[in-house]
């Protein structure tokens, strides 16, 4: 099945009111934002989507996949799952090793193991300083490090029509690497972020507050000249954070003038 | 009737809480019974859902097997307060056995975030249950839950999994459909099991403290895997 688009059917916020948006629909190929204060309801919404709720959520929403309900087994079973979520949640407890991770995971997901292990490792490796190697413990791995393996996972073992992000920015990690390699194309991806490069990234955004969506906002021409600027300053910002990183001293001329071209 | 059993702490009273209320709002009348140890203050919470409950406390016994004893004085019980469903929520201490028996649904619960290795470690009231609430999957990565999921079911293929969080109720709604769907025991009187109990029974269970070889009877099991009987 070809998943075209999704549709968020609103229910109610915390205090039982319906929600002022009261449908969102997102199609392939659209990167979505979800914005708005912490506890405001942004990972209630998304994990709404990655249960493909059907009014059974403390929120009542409803998702559609194609405009209809989704059957049970997609609902249920992680083989029949066409959603991928990368939560907020990376700290590892499985006492296994990353080789052990991935196969199982791979083997939950239906999908033949064979090379996928190097293929996820190598790619979780360009997104993050010190590498991963394959007979590493999972829980010994750093937060930067987590977050790298498991955003290479959703990029080929959980590769999925439809990706939910949350808070990439929290990552240590390359984000917009994170965020190309995840959106990859023909996608539908919604994330969750506070950080206005990424939020002007997509193309519309809901605005959460107090459980409920209240706001559909269009990313305009200006806020795009403005995500472009803030791209720039952004990398000049990772460059020097690079050169802390690797035990450099900074001086003023370092922020005398931006280096535009970054890392 | 139900029995539900799992792991301590994964969040089996919370789970049939929410379940209970779906129950309720179904028009099912449910009675709990809860059986611990030691302590618990569980029928306070099974109270504000004012349905029947009861406690039994199996003190320095094994709470599933106090719960298989009682098996009948249960249903007695739920009888006479007329009710549709007797839910039946275990500790269990051990986890080598099942309390589930033949005609009963055989409700476990089992926390995510005891890690993939767990299902491996607690024996027949996991392998042996028709329904696996799986709990607090909201606290880990999707591809963890995941393979959490992989590890429940490479244990036990033939149940059906449940996603569940204790605090929200979600999924709690499937699972009691599958309470309004359970078969009814008719006779009790020759239900049984649907695993037997652990092979221990030895002197230390009737309250023998004395270590040595010689004060041994019962079932013995040494470490090089020997096994034999003594006693009458």
């Amino acid at each position: 099945m070809n998943i075209e688009e999704i549709k968020i059917i609103g229910g109610f916020n915390k205090f039982g009111e319906s929600e002022k948006v009261t449908e969102l629909v997102v199609k392939r190929g659209e990167i979505f934002g979800v914005v708005g204060p912490t506890g405001s309801g942004k990972s209630n919404l998304i994990s709404d989507i990655e249960q493909l709720a059907q009014g059974d959520t403390p929120s009542n929403r409803k998702i559609l996949v194609n405009g209809k309900v989704p059957d049970v087994e997609m609902r249920r079973d992680p083989r029949k799952r066409r959603i991928a979520q990368l939560s907020q949640n990376m700290n590892f407890l499985a006492d296994m090793t990353v080789e052990e991770f991935l196969i199982m995971h791979a083997k939950s997901r239906g999908m033949n193991s064979e090379g996928i292990v190097d293929r996820v490792i190598e790619l979780a490796n360009k997104l993050t300083g010190e590498p991963i190697e394959k007979d590493y413990n999972l829980t010994i791995l750093s937060g930067g490090q987590s977050r790298s393996l498991m955003v290479a996972d959703v990029a080929v073992i959980s590769d999925s029509p439809i990706v939910l992000i949350d808070e990439i920015e929290n990552a240590g990690i390359k984000k917009h690497e994170a965020l190309e390699l995840l959106a990859g194309c023909g996608k539908i991806v919604m994330v969750i972020t506070h950080d206005p490069v990424l939020a002007l990234m997509t193309t519309r955004r809901v605005v959460m507050r107090n459980g409920g969506m209240t706001e559909i906002i269009e990313t305009t021409e200006e806020e795009k000249e403005v995500s472009q600027r803030l791209s720039e300053i952004d990398s000049w910002m990772l460059s020097m954070r690079e050169k802390v990183r690797h035990g450099e001293k900074l001086n003023l001329k370092d922020i005398e003038t931006p280096a535009v071209s970054g890392n | 009737m139900i029995i539900v059993a799992g792991t301590p702490g994964a969040g089996k009273t919370s789970v049939m809480t929410h379940t209970i209320k779906q129950l309720l709002n179904k028009g099912n009348k449910p009675a709990v019974v809860k059986i611990d140890c030691l302590y618990t203050d569980d029928d306070a919470r099974y109270g504000k859902l004012k349905i029947p409950t009861l406690v039994g406390l199996s003190k320095d016994m094994c709470p599933d097997h106090f719960a298989i004893y009682n098996l009948e004085e249960m249903a007695e019980w739920a009888e006479k307060e007329g009710v549709d469903t007797l839910i039946i929520e275990t500790a269990g201490l051990c986890h080598r056995c099942a309390p589930y028996t033949k005609n009963s649904l055989g409700i476990c619960v089992i926390d995510a975030t005891s890690g993939p290795n767990t299902p491996r470690k607690v024996g027949p009231f996991l392998t042996s249950a028709d329904v696996v609430a799986i709990t607090k999957g909201d606290i880990i990565s999707q591809a963890e839950r995941e393979v959490f999921r992989e590890r429940v079911l490479e244990m036990n293929p033939k149940c059906t999994i449940y996603d569940v969080n204790g605090l929200s109720g979600q999924g709690c709604a499937e699972i009691s459909e599958e309470i309004m769907e359970a078969k009814d025991i008719v006779d009790l009187e020759n239900e049984e099991l649907r695993h037997n109990a652990p092979l221990c029974v030895c002197t230390l269970c009737v309250g023998e403290t004395k270590v040595a070889k010689k004060h041994h009877r019962g079932v013995l099991r040494r470490i090089d895997g020997f096994t034999k009987y003594i006693g009458e």
